[in-house]
């Protein structure tokens, strides 16, 4: 069955103390070379079949409940198809 | 007599605590249910403090779309009071019954303290016991608890005297502006972080000058709703 893939990004004026944390772990390991770290969400919605109508609603979920647009952008919607035999 | 209800959602922590607040306070508590469209007559509203849904998606997120939250926005706009207590307050504002936004405390950890506060607005539906620029002590608990919102609201929010409750001495999560609660524009809608509910007997809330557990400065918020649905 095909795959919306929604990505979304806490608002990147916003502090993300996630992404934080593990860019200062990093920096503990020595890794040199990494300015900084950002955690983010991926949704991976199933869906029957991908219709210009199933997209329209699954980017308004995105939009209004993935996400919360306070704090977070949706930064991409893509779509897998399906894998054949699977 | 007046009647206050407490919603319970899965993962709710702190909803008897609110119920015993409620009856400290002279109301009479009334569970209510995420999952029933009743709000059962009740006066006014309290969403207790927890981790509903285990925090998934994100704070209040989930218990935000519950069927009850649906006679809540009608209730909140019909000018109920409504009290959001921590993931409560997180939920008022996924429903978009108050701005801004809650995220991640901005030094990665949980915190737990007794924490000083001041009462910036008393005049609303939750505040009205108060003096204005009172300062209380109340517990707070939360690894979720900066208040964010973009640099307009926030004018707006302190140019309307919308700001509520401010962080007193300490700022326990990186909130902008110190704000710790916020209220709707009517006044009847109220969010903080702290838990005034775990402030409410003697022996039982934070320590004072006085003696160990002895800070009751939450009681007023509760008996303060009491007041204003006597009054109104």
């Amino acid at each position: 069955m095909p795959v919306i893939v929604v990505e979304v990004m806490p608002k990147p004026e916003l502090l993300d103390p996630q992404g934080k944390a593990v860019a200062g772990a990093l920096h503990r390991l020595g890794m040199a070379g990494i300015a900084g770290v950002r955690i983010g969400k991926r949704f991976e919605v199933t869906v029957d079949e991908v219709t210009d109508a199933v997209l329209a609603e699954v980017t308004r979920l995105a939009e209004d409940m993935f996400s919360n647009s306070v704090i977070e952008d949706v930064v991409s919607i893509t779509t897998i198809p399906t894998a054949t035999g699977s | 007599m007046t009647s206050i209800g407490v919603i319970t959602f899965p993962g709710s922590l702190d909803d008897r605590d609110a119920q015993r607040a409620v009856r400290l306070a002279g109301a009479t508590p009334v569970a209510l249910w995420h999952g029933s469209h009743s709000l059962e007559g009740v006066d006014a509203i309290v969403l207790p403090g927890g981790f509903s849904y285990g925090d998934y998606l994100r704070c209040g997120a989930i218990a935000s779309l519950s069927p009850i939250m649906a006679e809540v926005i009608d209730a909140a706009a019909k000018g109920m009071p409504v009290l959001g207590i921590c993931n409560g307050f997180q939920m008022l504002t996924e429903a978009h019954l108050l701005e801004g936004g809650l995220i991640r405390n901005d030094h990665g950890s949980f915190i737990c303290r007794d924490q000083k506060l001041r009462v910036e607005n008393a005049s609303t539906a939750w505040t009205t016991g108060f003096e204005t620029g009172a300062e209380i002590t109340v517990p707070l608990k939360n690894g979720e608890g900066g208040f964010i919102a973009d640099a307009e609201t926030i004018a707006r929010l302190e140019g309307d005297g919308r700001v509520v409750f401010r962080y007193l001495e300490v700022n326990p999560n990186g909130s902008l502006n110190d704000i710790a609660g916020i209220s709707n524009a009517r006044g009847n809608v109220v969010g903080l972080m702290p838990h005034p509910e775990h402030a409410t007997e003697e022996g039982f809330g934070p320590d004072t000058a006085l003696a160990m557990r002895n800070g009751t400065d939450g009681l007023t918020i509760f008996t303060s709703a009491i007041a204003s649905l006597v009054s109104a």
